[in-house]
């Protein structure tokens, strides 16, 4: 199922947390993805609640975005 | 007043680096408060401009100004929902990290509301009509029609309306809470729901590479 408006309609059928629990889980989430931690295994739902919400999805790459700002610097 | 603490898993969590930090001040008074308040908000308006800066593209008929001045709303607000929630920050992220995320999030919302304003957001329940397997190849056209037939049968008005503007319209979903008097989480769960009951539909069809 690639069509990308049948997966935006259809969801990909996994388990996926809330936008209550993305906002929740978001600042660690992202500290773990820039450490190269398994997040799939540490926050079950939360990569699934990503592709299902493109809203939180662009509040998640502002958030790398930031703090990889602020690595590099 | 005692020296220290006594309780083992308090001291270890007080001697994390993530809660023994310059944050704690601002649950204090006195001036040692006033200069983490005004770190915060440093902070914080580092994100909303980031933010903001980042989403600018969406906002062409803002000036600079008005664009700092959208961010400065957002950094108020962030600071007013970072203190009442300060409670909840257990240290397992930096704080820094923690704090950017309502700064984000103020910020963003108040952008895409700000780029939806004056534009017409169409709750039609038979929206769904527009949604036509033209463009699509022949082999996936009856999968189509199939899920077509799904939001029609299977959905309620609601859902349909919820679903059609978010996904085929592409209505963000906080302004989507904001035209419903709703909040964000009810409209996304609206929206899984909905899902669920399609691909339900579309499996009981024979679908079953979707499900």
């Amino acid at each position: 199922m690639a069509d990308p408006v049948l997966v935006r309609l259809l969801g990909t059928g996994e388990h996926a947390v809330d936008c209550d629990e993305c906002f929740d889980q978001l600042d660690r989430y992202v500290e773990a993805e820039l450490a190269r931690q398994p997040v799939d295994e540490l926050f079950p739902g939360f990569r699934a609640h990503l592709v299902g919400c493109p809203t939180c999805a662009e509040e998640h790459e502002s958030l790398r975005a930031l703090l990889e700002t602020e690595e590099i610097r | 007043m005692p020296s220290h603490d006594t309780n083992t898993d308090m001291s270890a969590l007080a001697s994390s680096p993530a809660l023994a930090g310059w944050h704690l001040d601002l649950t204090g008074d006195g001036p040692a408060r006033e200069v983490a308040a005004v770190r915060l908000r440093e902070l914080l308006l580092r994100a909303a401009r980031f933010e903001v800066f980042r989403r600018r593209g969406m906002l062409p008929q803002l000036s600079p100004t008005e664009l700092d001045e959208l961010a400065d709303e957002a950094a108020s607000d962030a600071a007013i929902s970072v203190l009442r929630r300060l409670d909840d920050f257990r240290g397992e992220s930096r704080f820094e990290t923690w704090a950017y995320k309502f700064a984000l999030l103020e910020a963003a919302v108040k952008v895409r509301r700000r780029a939806w304003r004056g534009r017409e957001v169409t709750l039609d329940p038979e929206g769904w009509e527009r949604f036509a397997a033209t463009d699509v190849d022949p082999e996936r056209a009856e999968l189509f029609e199939c899920v077509r037939e799904g939001i029609r049968t299977a959905l309620t008005p609601h859902q349909r309306e919820v679903l059609v503007a978010a996904v085929l319209d592409g209505v963000p979903i906080d302004v989507l809470a904001e035209r419903l008097d709703s909040n964000r989480n009810a409209v996304y769960k609206t929206i899984h729901d909905a899902r669920t009951r399609l691909r339900a539909h579309v499996a009981d069809a024979g679908y079953l590479e979707v499900t």
